[in-house]
């Protein structure tokens, strides 16, 4: 098949290198929720509040109690009770503010997640055969499976946590700045070190989790081939090696997940120590200066009972650190798919051409690069009612002029018109409403004969149904079957002959109803006789449409108005059959390979 | 952004994506619940000594973190308050708290990484054991089940489990700290302590109403999870079909219902695991507020020390941090148990084709293939193949011939052992092939599907496949002998050209001459071949018909034909009908019969295969007349 390449760099995620703009990126869907933002934030600095709040409380209750000891005060003692309930009181809002921040950035976590598994769904349905050929689908699932989870991960995890533990850092370094500025200083100074660390820890990760998702691709193209080629697994019984292959992917994941435990462990435990030494340094010389008379004690009690609020962000950063790497990494591997331009694109303001009558011109038409063009000056017309039939050796170009039609890529140069109009002109949609290519190994979806049969044309009646299978020969084979049209075929489903399958999708095809119609050598499987059947068949239903059939089989398309024999990417003969015969060329020389012997 | 909204008619569109959803509970058993945690531990084991290290440095990590607010607290009692030889204690304090941090540095580096290592080895390990199981399940459990709902629990549920590693590490600490603080509590005031814990019993009667519920959240996001995956993934693998009939709107639409299920049902179980934090919180405040009322009530009586009290209200604070931190730790718990439920269900898929125990190794053979009275179906009382019988002799080779349905394709694959009869026994030379093991049977019997697979990879890799030992001297032989050289050395890098997925980049008819090599590099003694019913392009299919007799050279041949040239050139025929043997004879002979073969011969199609049913039908009964 021929197929233009995309340079492999484009394929791939942005650069480790740049991953601000995907954080960017991911802040700017964040923020789009507005409802949820909104109340997180609201509900953050109301959590927060609360929780700096029970500390002070706690510390009312210890001074007045003492005071009861002392006095034995009843009125002492009722401020006891009222402090005890004010402490429930702000115990309850605390996990009712906390429990409420973290539904919102769940909330909107599930909803970046929601949205990019629909734009990333989209973008592959729209993304061009190019695309398609040269891209695993083991891969496609992979950043569907993983990368998504990572971005959305990211999100939920790291996203209002951010801004939650900003403001607890900001009020415990307010607070110990105002309480001491040497010591206020000295108990901070792990902040810049934690910084340091974090960065770092966050660029190795990154690029860790980067190659750690496409090792992860690699080990699913591995399963999913093995599952795909189970019964070649099975009839080879290669399962040793298959575990071999499986294992030795895996070793490479596992290799960079160690990698990952290791950055992780060294950070978060050089973090939490760097803290625990600047509290061990207050302690210190915060107790000279109290020994030497500069503050009270309880001024340095004070002190360190504020540095304990920074402890509780500080233990999260570590995780923090770990899901904003894997977030850029996941997010650049996403977003490197997303931005990828289909190669197809419609112009503005193209024309629907639903009504057209389906008159088909190739002019002049090549395609491919310079050196190595699969299509060479291709020029035909086709017109309502006429077929075109195209025949050649493989690797001829056969198949390429049928995926020009419906441009699932672009020609190279010349250009394709339905009457008259280019079809660089026509909304893509209606182009190919108007045009339909049966493939020789046509992908039939899991679900049953009467869905795949309407696949295109999901209100179809179940007469049309009918009716297609009819035309196509399968109705008596399918209302044989034991559930008849609800049979599941499919990857997974029923097994259908070959012929069988091409039937199928004939009929999936002529349910449309195109003007256009192009059978790309989707009859191989199906036998001789058969084949004149369908024919018979369809010639009343497409009495006003241009076919188009292509094949190697003589037979298929020795009835053609036009018949082209294509070598090399060039019409080498054009003409009838009778005219070809009489020529006694290329044409002929094929008819006599193959019609001869079976007539003998 | 998405306003590719639908014109809705009355009915439902015709569609596929969402008919996947009944498969799960079908295939996969009924959950498991409290048994899932006690598998993990199986997974756990090898790692025994890594796990007591990891203990111990949990211990050390918790006492450590323990420790420091007592350090503190001493230090300022006992040596600012007290003015005496405050150097010397002061300096031990300060000493002692930086011991502390090198303890806790070092046990909390150790406690990370052993546990970090050992969470990644075991989600390795998770993921082959699925893997390994799926290379012995039956066919008839990998034919019903989508890939990309397989794939989900493979890599999608091994990464859920990966969120739940980070956490165990914090949620080991906290229970040990709790456990701890228990004890002082006990031991500091007895009764105070009961206080304090009263509210537990009220802590595990939620959880007992919140349990089930919660499970089912999470379950149900995940499952769903799992659906929009696996309609994803079906996409991509059709996507040409997809572009081609223009079904991308329709597509969409069934698509955002299904990920808009999924976005709902993550959100339920968000929210059962939100609701824990205002009731532990509310929890934590009733027994601030009980210590505070009723401590100062016993202090007034006298019954109770200032100090205790104070120590009471810091651990109440400690206590209940880590039950805080251990409810949003259950919710993940609890994902990934829903996760591990789905991964153990792969795993207890039975495996119904198995090595007998005393299986010997199948070698030596002549390559005769003999079916005693062979009964089989795929769905219980419907038999396929009904009390069949023949024998292969070696070196011959044997056409299976006819109509779709007949029982072919099942003759073949239990000569494989791809399924176990019903009845009858099935030899290969003189062993019953259940007597021996799997692995030396696919060293003897080989196999050509219908639709060559190839991996992506070399196309020497291709054709080398499992036989570790070929030389590329081999496989260029073997390319050779089939015909598959000349086409090889044209293309741009010869044997080392990469194929794509499912070798798209090159045509069917070379995709079926590499696999024919394949076949040749694995040199079995008896070969199974599905001729594929796909017509050639007259120029390879004449290298086909040559590589086939190639192949067949030598060998013992069982080939389900479909041309009538390879039918005619094989050694026997049998005739299938209705999963019973109705005739069996050469070419010649069979002819001479007159019976359904001379019929089907005389219909004058190319490919037997595709003899339209009717035709075949009243061929079959016209022959049945002719008998009786």
């Amino acid at each position: 098949m021929s197929t233009k390449k995309i340079p492999y760099s484009k394929l791939k995620a942005e650069s480790p290198n740049t991953a601000s703009g995907t954080y960017v990126r991911i802040i700017k869907m964040g923020i789009k929720y507005k409802v949820q933002m909104f109340f997180g934030i609201i509900a953050i600095f109301i959590a927060a509040g609360f929780q700096l709040w029970i500390p002070i409380l706690i510390g009312d209750a210890v001074e007045k109690i003492s005071e009861i000891v002392s006095e034995s005060d009843d009125a002492t003692n009722r401020s006891v009770t009222t402090i005890g309930l004010l402490l429930l009181f702000a115990s309850s809002m605390r996990g009712l503010f906390t429990g409420l921040y973290n539904y919102m950035g769940e909330s909107i976590g599930q909803h970046i997640g929601y949205e990019l598994r629909l734009l990333y769904y989209e973008k592959l349905q729209r993304l061009s055969f190019s695309y398609h050929s040269n891209i695993h689908s083991g891969d496609l699932i992979t950043r569907a499976l993983l990368d998504i989870e990572g971005v959305s991960m990211f999100v939920r995890t790291a996203f209002l946590r951010t801004i939650f533990m900003f403001f607890l850092i900001g009020t415990g370094t307010y607070m110990v700045i105002k309480a001491d500025l040497v010591l206020g200083l000295i108990s901070l100074s792990f902040i810049p070190f934690v910084g340091w660390r974090s960065i770092e820890a966050r660029l190795k990760l990154r690029s860790s989790w980067y190659k750690l998702q496409e090792k992860m691709s690699i080990l699913t193209k591995i399963m999913d081939e093995n599952m795909g080629g189970i019964r070649v697994v099975r009839s080879f019984f290669s399962q040793n090696y298959e575990i071999r292959k499986f294992d030795s992917a895996s070793k490479e994941t596992l290799y960079l997940a160690n990698d990952q435990v290791d950055i992780k462990s060294i950070n978060i435990s050089m973090i939490s120590t760097s803290f625990l030494i600047s509290m061990g340094l207050v302690l210190w010389i915060g107790g000279l200066k109290v020994i030497n008379g500069s503050i009270n004690i309880g001024e340095l009690a004070t002190f360190l009972a504020f540095m304990s609020i920074l402890q509780q962000p500080v233990r999260m950063l570590g995780m923090m650190v770990n899901a904003f790497a894997r977030g850029a990494a996941s997010g650049g591997r996403l977003f490197s798919v997303l931005d990828m331009e289909a190669e197809i694109q419609e112009k503005k303001g193209a024309i629907n051409l639903t009504k057209a009558k389906g008159i088909l011109k190739f002019n002049n038409v090549s395609f491919g690069y310079e050196g190595e063009r699969t299509l060479k000056n291709i020029s035909f017309e086709a017109k309502p009612g006429h077929t075109i039939g195209i025949v050649g050796p493989p690797g001829s170009g056969k198949s390429t002029i049928a995926h020009l039609i419906p441009r699932f890529y672009d020609a190279t140069s010349g250009e394709i018109t339905i009457d008259g109009i280019n079809i660089k002109d026509v909304q893509l949609d209606s182009l190919r409403h108007l045009v339909s290519v049966v493939e020789q190994d046509s992908f039939l979806f899991t679900a049953s004969i009467e869905h795949n049969v309407a696949y295109g044309n999901p209100w179809a009646e179940d007469t049309d149904v009918e009716i297609a299978s009819k035309n196509t020969q399968m109705y008596n084979y399918i209302i044989n079957l034991p559930d008849k049209f609800n049979t599941m075929v499919g990857e997974r489903g029923v097994s259908l002959s070959g012929g069988q399958r091409q039937r199928l999708s004939i009929a999936r095809s002529i349910l449309l109803r195109p003007k256009i119609i192009v059978f790309d050598d989707s009859t191989s499987a199906v036998d001789a006789a058969t084949e004149q059947k369908i024919r018979i068949a369809l010639k009343e239903a497409t009495k006003n449409r241009t076919s188009i059939i292509i094949s190697h089989r003589l037979s298929s398309l020795m009835h053609a108005d036009e018949i082209l024999f294509i070598e090399s990417g060039e019409i080498q003969e054009r003409g009838n059959h009778e005219y070809l015969i009489s020529k006694g060329k290329k044409y002929s020389e094929l008819y006599e390979l193959q019609i001869r012997p079976k007539i003998n | 952004m998405f306003k590719s909204k639908l014109k809705y008619s009355n009915t439902p569109p015709k569609a596929s994506i969402k008919r996947n959803t009944f498969f799960d509970d079908e295939i996969f058993g009924v959950a498991y619940d409290q048994k899932i945690i006690l598998r993990f531990g199986k997974y756990l084991k090898p790692f025994r000594k890594q796990i007591i290290y990891s203990f111990i440095a949990v211990l050390f990590f918790s006492i450590s973190s323990v420790s420091f607010p007592l350090i503190i607290k001493f230090t300022i009692d006992s040596s600012l308050y007290n003015v005496t030889n405050i150097d010397n204690i002061f300096l031990i304090c300060i000493v002692t708290f930086f011991i502390g941090i090198i303890v806790n540095f070092i046990s909390g580096y150790f406690q990370e990484i052993i546990i970090g290592k050992v969470g990644e080895k075991v989600l390795v390990d998770l993921r082959k054991s699925m893997f390994v199981h799926l290379q012995k399940v039956s066919l008839s459990f990998m034919d019903k089940t989508e890939i990309g709902r397989m794939m989900s629990r493979l890599q999608g549920d091994v990464a859920a489990l990966q969120e739940f590693l980070h956490t165990i590490t914090v949620g080991l600490g906290d229970l040990i700290l709790i456990t701890g603080i228990i004890f002082v509590l006990f031991f500091l005031d007895w009764k105070l302590a009961l206080m304090m814990i009263g509210v537990v019993p009220t802590l595990l009667l939620v959880r007992i109403i919140w349990l089930p519920h919660a499970r089912k959240a999470f379950i149900k996001s995940r499952v769903t999870a799992s659906i929009v995956s696996g309609a994803l993934a079906e996409n991509i693998n059709g996507v040409r079909a997809v572009q081609g009939l223009t079904r991308e709107k329709v597509n969409y639409s069934l698509f955002e219902v299904l990920a808009h299920d999924n976005l709902k049902a993550q959100n339920i179980a968000t929210r059962f695991s939100v609701i824990m934090m205002p009731i532990v919180d509310t929890l934590t405040g009733i027994s601030l507020s009980v210590i505070i009322i009723g401590g100062g009530f016993l202090i007034t009586k006298g019954n109770l020390e200032i100090g205790v009290l104070v120590a009471f209200i810091l651990y109440v604070q400690r206590f209940f941090d880590p039950i805080r931190a251990l409810t949003m730790h259950y919710s993940v718990f609890q994902r990934a148990m829903a996760s591990g439920e789905r991964i153990f269900e792969l795993i207890d898929v039975p495996i119904e084709v198995k090595d007998k125990a005393n299986a010997v190794k199948l070698k030596n053979i002549d390559g005769s293939i003999e079916f005693k009275n062979v009964t089989f179906g795929y769905i219980e009382k419907q038999p396929v193949l009904k009390n069949i019988s023949f024998k292969i002799n070696p070196g011959e080779t044997v056409a299976l011939v006819g109509p779709t349905g007949s029982g072919k394709t099942s003759i073949t694959s239990l000569t494989h052992r791809f399924y176990d009869i019903w009845e009858g026994e099935i030899m290969i030379g003189d062993k019953e092939i259940k007597s021996v093991t799997q692995k030396s049977l696919g060293e003897n019997v080989g196999m050509v599907l219908q639709e060559p697979f190839l991996f992506t990879g070399s196309i020497l890799e291709n054709i080398k496949y499992s036989q570790s030992k070929t030389t590329r001297a081999d496989i260029v032989n073997a390319a050779k002998a089939v015909g598959a050289h000349e086409f090889i050395m044209k293309l741009p890098k010869t044997y080392d050209t990469i194929l794509e997925q499912r070798g798209s980049n090159i045509s069917l008819g070379q995709r079926q001459l590499i696999s024919f090599a394949r076949a040749i590099v694995a040199d079995t003694k008896i070969l199974i071949l599905d001729e594929a019913t796909a017509s050639i392009d007259s120029y390879t299919e004449m290298l086909i018909q040559r590589a086939l007799a190639k192949l067949l050279e030598n060998r013992t041949g069982m080939v389900i034909a479909h041309r009538l040239a390879t039918i005619r050139g094989a050694d026997k025929i049998i005739v299938l009908q209705d999963g019973k043997i109705t005739e069996t004879g050469n070419h010649d002979e069979l002819i001479s019969l007159g019976g359904l073969y001379s019929k089907m011969f005389s219909l004058n199609y190319s490919s037997f295969d595709d003899i339209p049913d009717e035709l075949i039908k009243s061929a079959a009964e016209e022959t049945k007349e002719n008998v009786t």
